[in-house]
C-alpha cells in the first residue's frame, strides 16, 4: 500500500529545472557588484581622506569604516571564488591574461589593507603622513585597476588596446566616491559631512561623463554597438541617469541614508550591464560561452545548495554589523 | 629572466610561506580569545578584560593581513597555475568558494563586533561575535585544507575531457571532500596553531615574568641568579613588579594559561605526528621516501637521522649517490608500519620524477626535532610548576624567550614537507606542477611580480614584527573596573608608589597605551 520511505532517502536533487550556469553568472556578478557596492564606498572613504587635513576628521573617517571594511572585502574573495568554483577555464583565461594588472589590484589592496593598521600605530606626524598617502592610493588604485580589468574582460582587450578601458576604471573610481561620499555624510556632521555631500555630487557629475563617454567609446566599436543598442542595456543606462537624479535631490535634502541606497542602486546597474553585455558569451577575448565554461551538473548542484543555504546566513551577518554601527561614529579604537 | 615556471612557484612558495604565519596567529589565538571573553563577561575582575583586550589586539592585526595576503594566493590560482585551475577547478575551486561563503564572512563580519563593538552590543551578542569569529578560522581551515588534501589524496573524481582539454569532475563529493589526508591534515594544522600560539603567548609572558622576577618578591629565591644577569641592578623594568602588581599578576596568569595548552598539545602533537607519517607513508610513498632519504627500496629499512652527501657539489641532488649516514637499524620500518621491524619501505627509485630531497628532509627533521623541544619544555615547564618554582627558574624564561617564534617555525617547516614532498605533483599522480603553471605567462611577467612580492613581504614581515613588538612591550592595557576596586591608574599614575617608595621613574611608558 505503502512504499517503504524509510530504507533509501532520495538522493539530493542536483539536476536542477533552473539553467544553474546562467543563475550562475547572476550570482559572480552579484558578488561583484555587492563588492563594489560596500567595498566601494571604503575606497570612497578612502578618496576623501585625502580631501582633509584637521587629524580628528581623519580619525573619523576611519572610525566611520573601521568595524565594516574587512566584511566588506570579503565579497570580492567570494566574487572571485565563485567565478572559480563555477566557471574555472573562465578564472583562468581571465585572470592568467590580465597578470600584471591583476597583481596591481593586489598590490593596492595591501597597501588600502595595511594603511589604516599602520596609520594608527604611531602619533608622530611624519608617520601618519606617509601611511596616510598609502591609504589614499591604494584607496583610489584599487578600483581604477578593477574598472580597467572589468573593461578588458568586456571588451576582450588588453589595456593598450582599448583605451576605453582606462575611462571604465576612472569611471568606478568617481563611482567609488559618489557612494563613499554619502556614507561619510551618513556617518559624520559638520563640515566633514558638508563637503562630503559637495564631493559625492561632484564625483557624480564625473561618473555620470565618463559613463557616456564609455558609452559612445563603446558605440563607435562595430564588435560592440548591436548589443549595446538592445532594450535592456539602454533601460540600464536609463535607470542609471534617474538614480543618479535621485542622488543628486537627495543628497542636497541631506537625506544620506537615501543617497547612500542610490548609490548602491547605481552601482548594481553598472555591473549589470557589464553582465548584460558580456552574456552569453562569458569571455569575448577568446568566445568561451557560459556552457562551455561551466563545471558539470552535479558539481554545479551541489555549489548552488551550498550557497542557497549560506548566503542567506551571511545577509544576516551583513545586518547584524550594521545595525550594530548604525548612526554617526565616535572616534574611537578597541 | 627566470623561467616562468620556476618563477611561479617561488612566488607561490614566497607567498604561501609569509601568509601562513597570519592564520597561524588567528586560529591559535582564537580559543584563547573565547575563553578570555567568557571570563571577562563572568568575572568582575579586571584581569580577564585586560587580557581579552591585549590579545584582540594581535589578533585583529594578523587577521588583517592574513586577508591581503589570501586573497594573494587565491588570485595566483588564476594568474600563474591556469592550467591547473582549468583542470582541477571542479574539484578545487568549490571549496574555496564555500570557505568563503560559510568562514571567511562570519569571521570577517564578527571581527568587526567583536573588535569594536563591546561597548555597543549585550554579553550575549559580545560573546555570540567572540565564538563566530573562532569558529570562522577553524571553518576557513576546515574548507582550504579539504582543497589542499584533495591534492594530496584525490578521490571522488572522473576524469574527462572539456573543450578538447583534460579536466576531473566530480562523481563524488563525499569520497572528494572527506579524502584520506583531510582528518590528519586538519587535526595536525589546529593542532599545530594553538601549540604555535601557546609558545608564543608563554615566550612573552615568561619574558616580563623574566623582567621582573628579581624585582623584590621572590628575593630570597633569586639571589643566586645575580650573576647572570649583572645589569639588573640599573634594569628599570625591575621595578614592575611593584609599580605595576597587576602587570605581574597578568602575566604570570598569561604563562599559566599558556603551559597548560603546551602541556596538552605538544605530546599530543608528537604522538598525532608519528601516526600521520605512517599515513603518509601508506598513502604518498614517495613523500615518505623523501622525508627518510630512502633511495632505494629495503626491508628492514634503517631511519637515517643524518644524511649529507659526501661530494658536496651533490647536496641538493634528489639522487645524490655516496651518502654518509648516521642511522638507527630498522627503524623506519617501524615507524612506516607502526611496529614492524621487517617491513618494506619503498624507495624514490621506485617512481618517475622525485622531490628535491634534501629540502623534504632536513625539513622533517627540524620539524621533529621542534617537537621534541615542545614536549622537553613543555615537561620542564610542569616540573618548575609542581615544585612551585615556575617563577623563579630564569633559565626556563629564557627557553621560553627563546622559543616563542619556534612553533611557527615548525609550522613552516611541516608545511614544507607536504608541499614540497609531493613533487613533482601538484595534484599527486594526477598533474605535475610543471604542467599546471599558465601557458601564455612569460618570464619578464613572472620575474616582475616575485621580485615585487620579494620586496612587498619583506616590507609587510617587518611592518609585522614592528607592530607586534609595539604591542607586546605596551603591555596590557588598563580597563575601567565595574567595582573600581583596581587598575584605575589613567587619573593617577602611581596609585600604589606607596608600596616602592624609591620608583618614581615607574610606569611612565605604560601609563598611555589605552586607546
Amino acid at each position: 500500500m505503502t512504499e517503504p520511505v524509510s530504507a533509501t532517502l532520495p538522493p539530493v536533487a542536483l539536476s536542477s529545472p533552473i539553467d544553474l550556469p546562467t543563475l550562475w553568472v547572476a550570482v559572480v556578478f552579484a558578488f561583484l557588484g555587492t563588492f563594489l557596492f560596500l567595498d566601494g564606498f571604503d575606497f570612497g572613504a578612502g578618496a576623501l581622506f585625502a580631501t582633509r587635513t584637521d587629524e580628528e576628521e581623519r580619525e573619523r573617517i576611519l572610525a566611520a569604516i573601521g568595524p565594516f571594511w574587512d566584511g566588506n572585502e570579503v565579497w570580492l574573495v567570494v566574487f572571485g571564488g565563485g567565478l572559480f568554483a563555477a566557471f574555472p577555464p573562465l578564472y583562468a583565461s581571465l585572470f592568467s591574461r590580465h597578470y600584471l594588472l591583476l597583481f596591481g589590484v593586489l598590490g593596492a589592496l595591501i597597501c588600502r589593507g595595511l594603511a589604516p593598521e599602520f596609520y594608527e600605530q604611531r602619533e608622530d606626524e611624519a608617520w601618519q603622513r606617509w601611511w596616510g598617502r598609502a591609504f589614499v592610493v591604494g584607496s583610489v588604485t584599487a578600483p581604477l585597476l578593477l574598472g580597467v580589468f572589468v573593461g578588458n574582460w568586456l571588451l576582450g582587450t588588453t589595456v593598450t588596446e582599448a583605451p576605453a578601458t582606462v575611462l571604465v576604471g576612472l569611471a568606478v573610481v568617481a563611482l567609488t566616491v559618489v557612494t563613499g561620499g554619502a556614507f561619510v555624510a551618513l556617518k559624520t556632521d559638520g563640515s566633514l559631512a558638508a563637503d562630503a555631500r559637495t564631493w559625492g555630487l561632484r564625483a557624480l557629475a564625473a561618473y555620470l561623463l565618463s559613463l557616456v563617454a564609455v558609452f559612445l567609446a563603446l558605440v563607435a566599436r562595430p564588435a560592440v554597438r548591436p548589443a549595446l543598442l538592445e532594450p535592456v542595456p539602454l533601460a540600464l543606462v536609463a535607470v542609471s541617469s534617474a538614480v543618479g537624479g535621485g542622488y543628486a535631490l537627495a543628497i542636497r535634502r541631506e537625506r544620506d541614508r537615501l543617497a547612500f541606497f542610490a548609490a548602491g542602486g547605481l552601482t548594481y546597474a553598472l555591473v549589470a550591464l557589464v553582465a548584460v553585455l558580456l552574456f552569453p558569451t562569458l569571455d569575448p577575448a577568446t568566445g568561451l560561452t557560459v556552457t562551455e565554461a561551466a563545471i558539470s551538473s552535479p558539481a554545479i548542484g551541489l555549489l548552488t545548495l551550498s550557497a542557497a543555504l549560506l548566503v542567506p546566513l551571511v545577509c544576516v551577518y551583513f545586518a547584524v554589523l550594521y545595525s550594530t554601527f548604525a548612526g554617526p561614529v565616535e572616534a574611537e579604537g578597541y | 629572466m627566470v623561467d616562468p615556471a620556476l618563477a611561479s612557484r617561488l612566488q607561490f612558495a614566497l607567498t604561501t610561506i609569509v601568509h601562513i604565519i597570519f592564520p597561524v596567529m588567528s586560529m591559535g589565538l582564537a580559543p584563547f580569545l573565547v575563553y578570555f571573553t567568557w571570563k571577562s563577561i563572568r568575572s568582575s575582575d579586571p584581569l580577564w578584560e585586560r587580557q581579552r583586550r591585549f590579545w584582540t589586539r594581535l589578533f585583529a592585526i594578523s587577521f588583517v593581513v592574513g586577508t591581503v595576503t589570501g586573497l594573494v594566493l587565491e588570485f595566483e590560482f588564476g594568474t600563474n597555475f591556469a592550467a591547473f585551475s582549468t583542470f582541477a577547478g571542479e574539484l578545487f575551486g568549490g571549496p574555496l568558494a564555500v570557505e568563503g561563503m560559510m568562514a571567511f564572512f562570519l569571521e570577517a563580519t564578527f571581527l568587526g563586533v567583536f573588535v569594536f563593538g563591546r561597548e555597543k552590543v549585550g554579553d550575549a551578542l559580545y560573546m555570540f561575535s567572540a565564538i563566530a569569529v573562532g569558529l570562522g578560522t577553524w571553518l576557513s581551515a576546515v574548507w582550504i585544507l579539504i582543497a589542499n588534501s584533495w591534492m594530496q589524496t584525490p578521490r571522488g573524481y572522473e576524469l574527462a575531457q572539456r573543450n578538447g582539454q583534460p579536466v576531473v569532475t566530480l562523481v563524488d563529493p563525499v569520497a572528494a571532500y572527506l579524502n584520506p589526508r583531510f582528518p590528519w591534515l586538519f587535526v595536525h594544522m589546529q593542532s599545530a596553531a594553538v601549540l604555535s600560539v601557546a609558545l608564543f603567548m608563554a615566550g612573552v609572558a615568561a619574558y616580563f615574568v623574566y623582567r621582573s622576577s628579581d624585582g623584590g618578591t621572590e628575593s630570597g629565591e633569586t639571589a643566586d641568579s645575580g650573576d647572570e644577569r649583572a645589569d639588573s641592578s640599573d634594569d628599570p623594568s625591575a621595578v614592575e613588579t611593584t609599580a605595576g602588581s597587576d602587570d605581574a599578576r597578568f602575566w604570570r596568569t598569561t604563562l599559566k594559561i599558556a603551559l597548560v595548552v603546551l602541556l596538552v598539545t605538544a605530546p599530543f602533537q608528537v604522538v598525532h605526528g608519528d601516526s600521520y607519517a605512517r599515513h603518509v607513508a601508506e598513502t604518498q610513498p614517495q613523500k615518505f621516501a623523501a622525508m627518510e632519504a630512502q633511495y632505494e627500496t629495503e626491508a628492514p629499512a634503517a631511519l637515517h637521522l643524518l644524511a649529507i652527501p659526501t661530494d658536496p657539489s651533490a647536496f641538493t641532488d634528489p639522487r645524490a649517490e655516496n651518502l654518509w649516514t648516521v642511522d638507527i637499524p630498522a627503524m623506519a620500518s617501524v615507524l612506516a608500519s607502526g611496529g614492524d621491524p621487517s617491513y618494506e619501505v619503498t624507495g624514490l627509485d621506485e617512481f618517475e620524477g622525485s622531490p628535491p630531497v634534501a629540502i623534504v628532509f632536513w625539513s622533517f627533521r627540524a620539524m621533529v626535532l621542534l617537537g621534541f623541544w615542545f614536549v622537553g619544555l613543555a615537561l620542564w615547564s610542569g616540573y618548575r610548576w609542581r615544585r612551585g618554582d615556575l617563577f623563579d627558574d630564569q633559565r626556563l624564561h629564557l627557553a621560553l624567550m627563546g622559543s616563542a617564534p619556534l612553533g611557527f617555525i615548525a609550522v613552516e617547516t611541516g608545511w614544507i614537507v607536504t608541499e614540497v614532498g609531493r613533487q613533482p605533483w601538484v595534484v599527486q599522480g594526477l598533474l605535475r606542477t610543471e604542467d599546471g603553471v599558465s601557458p601564455g605567462l612569460t618570464g619578464t611577467e613572472a620575474t616582475l611580480t616575485l621580485a615585487g612580492f620579494a620586496l612587498v613581504y619583506t616590507a609587510l614581515l617587518v611592518g609585522y614584527g614592528y607592530v607586534v613588538r609595539r604591542l607586546v612591550l605596551a603591555g596590557p592595557p588598563e580597563v575601567e573596573s565595574a567595582t573600581g576596586s583596581t587598575a584605575e591608574r589613567k587619573p593617577n599614575p602611581e596609585p600604589t608608589a606607596d608600596s616602592s617608595p624609591d620608583d618614581g621613574t615607574a610606569s611612565t611608558p605604560e601609563v598611555s597605551t589605552d586607546d
